[in-house]
């Protein structure tokens, strides 16, 4: 994947301002930056449902935003993408998404989708959750389902955006080294968004710190922690104090309590 | 004034500009029919969820229409002698306008409203989102196969509503105000024509089946992805379909019956 001269704006909002990546092949590349800075932002955007207004997202060799819906579905067969809350289909159960890219895309035997679909859900740890429906699970068990179908059709490149949120520590340590593996085993070409730092440089091939529309760092994991950067650093050891700002935009903190309600 | 023109301007181009955009995810929706034939299940469950679950209040609505036509016909014919024609009065009333018509009312509220929150829950949720990026068409899975289970519903539940509200008036005549069954039915059978009356009834369901379940899957995947853009979508779908149905409703009696 080649990102090049990336702006994208919503309203008055500019996310990206001409940001620069290369995303390899094969390589777990993990993209990092504070909440709100646009991560699940660039991964639509990579995945075609938005159009960037400047510059060209090029996701093996073809421009995301040029190709026509035939061709961009093509694509996206190739492409799996966990979501931020899991989006699970509410009318099915787990084994049911998890089977639904299969059912849709290929066809498998039943007997094969449900060993397929039991190999994947195996690896996340909810082989046993196969009858439960979305609603009865919590947000990290449904995230790990997420995971399972975002991986069922062995695609080629998988988005994930932050998988890390809301599990325990045990399923935490399982999900890292997951990543890690599948990436390996399959030649995955991964994308991590993430703001758990020490999880994602622990995997990762390749970092990006994205920050106000920039990218301010980039580099292996090794290279990040040496990193003179003050903002980097601060990122890093999560202080909230230094060049990164805790707040979202608002005016001074002192004249807006004083200021008379309207 | 002028504020008033743009504001004038602002809402007649709003208002275009969606009825625009309906048309064409209309169009879009339709390119996905040819795909459910493998699949028919999917539409079957449709069927299932807005026809069987509307059976209950379609059958007792129409039961107690049938008896009220059968009271106030009754009260007017007898004053000509003319209460044998009790049961052409009722099943005419019934097969050409009341069932289309009433049942389609019905379907709006119970089918329709249902739709729409689902629809607009399943995209506020991110299930629509998370489709398209399985490279799953969410108008051919999802809103293809509501939309064509609305088309086959409609006329169904239509008839059961004549045909429930046709034994209610039956009950009434006959049962309470003792009009001979023989001339009952008879005249019925006389007078009803297959295809003038009971074919008109059933284009007419089927056309208030297709706006109905259109206006109500387009609010809910047009809708605004929170709570109350889902609250406010599923309250404009009862709205502009009753109304649709009712303004149809006029167009397609003047077009059918309006030359006798
Ligand atoms: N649907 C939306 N409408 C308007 N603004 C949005 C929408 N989604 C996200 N944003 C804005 O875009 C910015 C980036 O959001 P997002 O990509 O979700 O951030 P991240 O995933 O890095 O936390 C945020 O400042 C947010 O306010
Ligand atoms: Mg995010």
């Amino acid at each position: 994947m080649r990102i090049r001269g990336l702006r994208y704006a919503r309203g008055e909002q500019v996310i990206f301002d001409g940001i620069d990546m290369d995303i390899p092949r094969g390589r777990l590349t993990a993209i990092m930056g504070p909440s709100g800075t646009g991560k699940t932002t660039l991964l639509r955007l990579i995945g075609g449902q938005l159009r960037p207004d400047a510059g060209s997202v090029e996701v093996a060799g073809q421009n995301v935003a040029r190709l026509r819906s035939k061709a961009l579905y093509r694509l996206r067969q190739r492409m799996g993408m966990l979501f931020q809350n899991g989006a699970l289909l509410t009318d099915l159960s787990v084994f049911e998404n998890v089977a639904f890219p299969l059912r849709e895309h290929t066809r498998l035997p039943e007997r094969m989708i449900r060993d397929l679909v039991l190999m994947k859900l195996h690896a996340v740890g909810l082989r046993g959750a196969r009858d439960l429906m979305p609603a009865q699970l919590s947000g990290g068990m449904a995230r790990r389902v997420a995971l399972a179908r975002a991986i069922a059709l062995d695609p080629e490149m998988v988005l994930f955006d932050e998988p890390f949120t809301g599990q325990d520590p045990i399923s935490l340590g399982v999900l890292v080294s997951l990543l890690r593996r599948l990436t390996d085993a399959l030649g995955l070409t991964s994308v991590l968004v993430s703001h758990d730092v020490q999880e994602s440089l622990s995997i990762a091939d390749y970092v990006y710190v994205i920050s106000e529309g920039q990218v301010v760092e980039r580099g292996t994991p090794a290279s990040l922690r040496q990193s003179t950067s003050p903002w980097v650093q601060q990122f890093l050891q999560g202080q909230s104090d230094g060049p990164v700002p805790f707040h979202y935009p608002a005016p001074d903190y002192r004249a807006d309590l004083l200021a008379e309600g309207s | 004034m002028t504020g008033f023109l743009q504001r004038l301007g602002a809402t007649t181009l709003g208002v275009t500009e969606r009825i625009g955009r309906a048309h064409l995810f209309l169009l879009h929706v339709l390119a996905g029919f040819p795909g459910l034939l493998p699949r028919f299940g999917l539409v079957m469950k449709q069927i299932y969820a807005s026809g069987v679950l509307s059976l209950l209040i379609i059958a007792v609505s129409g039961l107690f229409v049938g008896m009220v036509l059968a009271l106030q016909g009754y009260n007017t014919l007898v004053d000509f002698g003319a209460t044998e024609s009790l049961g052409v009065v009722v099943s005419l009333s019934l097969v050409r306008e009341l069932g289309p018509v009433v049942a389609a009312l019905l379907f709006a509220g119970r089918a329709g409203s249902a739709l729409t929150a689902e629809i607009g829950l399943m995209k506020a949720t991110e299930q629509l989102s998370a489709m398209e990026m399985m490279a799953v068409n969410p108008l051919h899975r999802v809103v293809a196969p509501r939309l064509l289970g609305g088309i086959i519903a409609m006329p169904l539940l239509a008839a059961i509503f004549s045909a429930v509200g046709i034994l209610g008036g039956h009950f009434v005549a006959v049962g309470l105000l003792g009009v001979d069954e023989g001339a009952f039915w008879s005249q019925m059978q006389a007078k009803v024509d297959l295809y003038e009356d009971i074919a008109n009834g059933v284009i007419k369901s089927m056309v208030f089946g297709l706006v109905v379940t259109w206006i109500a899957v387009f609010e809910g995947y047009d809708a605004v992805p929170t709570s109350e853009g889902v609250s406010r979508a599923t309250t404009r779908t009862v709205v502009h379909a009753s109304l649709a149905v009712l303004g149809l409703d006029f167009v397609l009696t003047a077009l059918m019956f309006g030359d006798e």
